[in-house]
Parts: C-alpha cells; sequence; structure tokens
C-alpha cells in the first residue's frame, strides 16, 4: 500500500477493484485503454494451460497411461462427447472441441486466481511499486464479454460456412415467424435480439458470477481486518475464517460450474449455427 | 465495469490459444484414445479367439487320445491272436517232426531185424547143416540133397 493511513473499508474495496491500466479510464468506454493485469494473468494462465496439455499430448501413448496423462484425457473425453452430443459436424468439430476444451480450462484456471488470498498477489506487487491489481481476470468485463464475442464470431462464421451466405440471409428474415414480407422485419428484429443477447448474457453471467465471488471474499477479508483487540472485532475475525472458508468451498464449486457452463454455452451457440429454424 | 481495449486482446488471445489446443493438443491426445480403444477391442476379439482355439484344440486332443487306444486295442488283438496261431503251427509241425521220427526208427527197427532174422536164419542152416555134417558125414551128398537143404532153410 502507497498510501500511509490505514484505509477505510470503502477505500479498500474499491482499491481492489482498481485495475492496472496504461492510463486512468475516465468515460464508460473507452478503446484507448488496456488492462494491463487482466492481460497478464489471462495470457499467463491460458499459456500455462495450453503448455501443460500440449506436454501431455506430447507424450500421449496408447499404451498404459499415466496418471497426468490419464487426468488430461478424462477431460479431452468429456469435452468430446459433449461435442459430439452438441454438434452434428464432424468437420466442425475439429476446431469447435478444441475450442471448448480451451475455453474449459482456461476460464477454470482464471476463475480459480478467486481462491487465492485476495490481499497476496496485490500486496507483493505493491512491494515493487504496482499499486493496482485484480488477479482474477474473469472478473473483468472485458475479458468475459472479449471470449463472448469470440464465440459469436463463430457462430456467425459456422452460419454463413453452413447455410451459404444467402441460405443465412433468408434464416434471418424468415425465421422464428415465417415466410412472410410483413414479418421480414419483425424476424430480423427478433434474430439480432437473439445474438445480441446471447453474447451479452453469455459474458456477464460469467463476469457476475467470478466478480461478485471476488467482492464477497473482500468483504470477508475486511471482517478479519477489523481485528483490533476487542470482544467484537475477535467475533468478526473468528467470523472471517468461518465464511471464508464456507465461501471458499463452494466457490470451488462456482468456478467449476461457471467454465463448465461457458463451455457448454459456446458449444450449444456453435451447434444452433449449424441448424436451421 | 468499463469496456475498453481490454476486449479486443481477449478476443484475439481466444483464438490464438484455440488455435494452439487444435494444432498441438487435440489431434495426439484424441489419436492415443483411438488407438488405445482400438487395442483393446482386438485384444478383446483375441482372447475370444483363443477362447474358441483352445475348445476346438481339446475336442480334438479327446478324439486322437480316443483313436489312439482304439488303435493299440487292435493292434494288442492282432498280435495275440498272430502269436496264437504262430504257437498252433509250432505245436503242428513238431507233432509231425515227432510222428516222421518215430516212423523213420519204427522203418529201421523193422529192417535191421530183418537183417538179423535173415543173418541168424542163415547161421541156424549153417549149423544145421554142419550138425547134420556131423551126424552124417558120409551118407549125405551135398548136391543130392540141396533141394531138401533148401526146404529145410525155408522152414526155419
Amino acid at each position: 500500500m502507497a498510501t500511509a493511513h490505514a484505509p477505510n473499508a470503502s477505500e479498500y474495496v474499491s482499491h481492489h477493484l482498481g485495475h492496472l491500466t496504461n492510463v486512468q479510464q475516465a468515460s464508460l468506454v473507452d478503446w484507448s485503454v488496456i488492462h494491463l493485469d487482466t492481460m497478464f494473468y489471462s495470457l499467463a494462465l491460458g499459456l500455462l494451460a495450453v503448455f501443460v496439455m500440449a506436454r501431455a499430448a506430447k507424450r500421449a501413448t496408447s499404451g498404459v497411461p499415466g496418471r497426468f496423462q490419464a487426468a488430461v484425457e478424462i477431460m479431452v473425453e468429456m469435452v468430446a462427447d459433449q461435442a459430439k452430443g452438441i454438434v452434428h459436424s464432424a468437420e466442425s468439430r475439429k476446431f469447435v472441441a478444441p475450442v471448448a476444451l480451451t475455453v474449459f480450462i482456461w476460464i477454470f484456471l482464471m476463475n480459480a486466481m478467486d481462491l487465492l488470498p485476495v490481499d497476496m498477489l496485490p500486496a507483493l506487487a505493491g512491494l515493487v511499486g504496482i499499486n493496482y491489481m485484480r488477479v482474477v481476470p474473469t472478473a473483468d468485463l472485458n475479458a468475459a464479454l472479449g471470449m463472448s464475442l469470440a464465440v459469436l464470431v463463430m457462430c456467425l462464421y459456422y452460419n454463413i460456412k453452413i447455410k451459404g451466405f444467402g441460405g443465412w440471409m433468408h434464416e434471418l428474415f424468415t425465421a422464428p415467424f415465417g415466410n412472410h414480407f410483413l414479418l421480414y422485419p419483425i424476424n430480423f428484429a427478433m434474430q439480432i435480439i437473439e445474438f445480441v443477447a446471447k453474447t451479452v448474457s453469455h459474458g456477464m453471467r460469467l463476469f457476475g458470477n467470478m466478480y461478485a465471488g471476488e467482492l464477497i471474499f473482500m468483504l470477508i477479508a475486511l471482517m478479519g481486518a477489523a481485528w483490533a483487540g476487542t470482544w467484537g472485532s475477535g467475533l468478526l475475525w473468528v467470523g472471517h475464517i468461518f465464511a471464508g472458508t464456507v465461501w471458499a468451498i463452494f466457490h470451488i464449486l462456482i468456478i467449476t460450474l461457471q467454465a463448465f457452463i461457458f463451455m457448454m454455452l459456446t458449444l450449444v451457440y456453435i451447434g444452433q449455427a449449424h441448424e436451421s429454424h | 465495469m468499463n469496456l475498453n481495449a481490454t476486449l479486443f486482446a481477449q478476443f484475439v488471445v481466444f483464438f490464438i490459444l484455440a488455435w494452439f489446443t487444435m494444432k498441438f493438443v487435440w489431434p495426439p491426445i484424441m489419436k492415443a484414445l483411438d488407438e488405445r480403444a482400438s487395442k483393446i477391442a482386438d485384444g478383446l476379439a483375441a482372447a475370444d479367439r483363443a477362447k474358441t482355439d483352445l475348445a476346438l484344440a481339446e475336442r480334438r486332443a479327446t478324439d486322437e487320445l480316443r483313436k489312439a487306444r482304439e488303435s493299440a486295442n487292435e493292434l494288442r488283438g492282432g498280435a495275440e491272436r498272430q502269436g496264437a496261431q504262430i504257437l498252433d503251427e509250432a505245436r503242428a509241425e513238431a507233432n509231425r517232426i515227432i510222428a516222421a521220427a518215430r516212423t523213420a526208427a519204427e522203418g529201421e527197427a523193422e529192417v535191421a531185424a530183418q537183417r538179423a532174422r535173415e543173418a541168424l536164419r542163415d547161421q541156424v542152416a549153417l549149423l544145421a547143416v554142419a550138425g547134420a555134417e556131423q551126424i552124417l558125414r558120409k551118407e549125405i551128398n551135398p548136391a543130392a540133397h540141396a533141394e531138401l537143404l533148401n526146404q529145410l532153410k525155408a522152414e526155419l
């Protein structure tokens, strides 16, 4: 902490919610700003994920697998089975299934950063003069929406690839209500709303869960920080241990579930792009 | 809660990581999984085949055993029959040889007895003549009485 005095609760929370950026962001949307902390952690975890998997893939044998290989194989088979059930095109699955696997492991690792003590990495960074740091990339709306936007682009690509541009246009204007020139604008509006809603909810769901989880970890940390030698503050300190344990254990479920949901929705949306209405 | 360029950076990273996984992670693992599945299938098929082969071989072995026992029995029966036959033949041969020997011996004895009898007859005749000579020294003319002497010899 660079500040001389101990921060009060709202200062503590808002400080923790500040990103490490190149320039301070003034408006709600500013494309010249980039969150260095989010980029660093998401890249580092993404590279970790793919290199660990590549290591397993390089040493994969068809003989008796070791534990590490078996663990990777379990995940790969799980994703492959899900992809096979949802995306009915072997050609598309060659890319879509690896995407789903990457998304699952990458998001799981990014979510898992939430389980580190909230103050640990920011405090360490503070020692070398970095005063703002968010360590959970998925609790950054940009990261979550960036990924859901990538899924949207894949949906559009497969829509055009499978149905042809004309076929997709036809579907945009005639589904879901029917082929009548009076219905064209309504159909088109519905389709656009559907795409936007899918993408925004896809990203927002992940972001909301992780952001809220992080916020609650901060509030729990505040209870422990209230320790001041009195009975009341002592109870809060005990509350920190109790609530922190419960929330962390519950969070193991949440981080896995959110990674799984994001992966499944990725497959479902891309699968929908393969099917005609 | 602000939107900024991080979004697009994340967008690009997403595709780079996905491409990497598609290129270097997914194919080898799927290949290993498929190969193992086919290996296991082959192994199970081989086990099934081995089981039927074993049953077949066992049946063939019992067949061979039974056949061998039968032929051994047959052989023994044949050998016994042949042995008995040889024994019978040998016995008949021996009997035949003994009979022949006996016949020959009997014949020889007969001849010898005949010869002895004739020699004896000669001797007796001579003896009788000699006796008669002694008695009738002068009266008897051997030439005149030859017929009488021969008649006597035949009667002996």
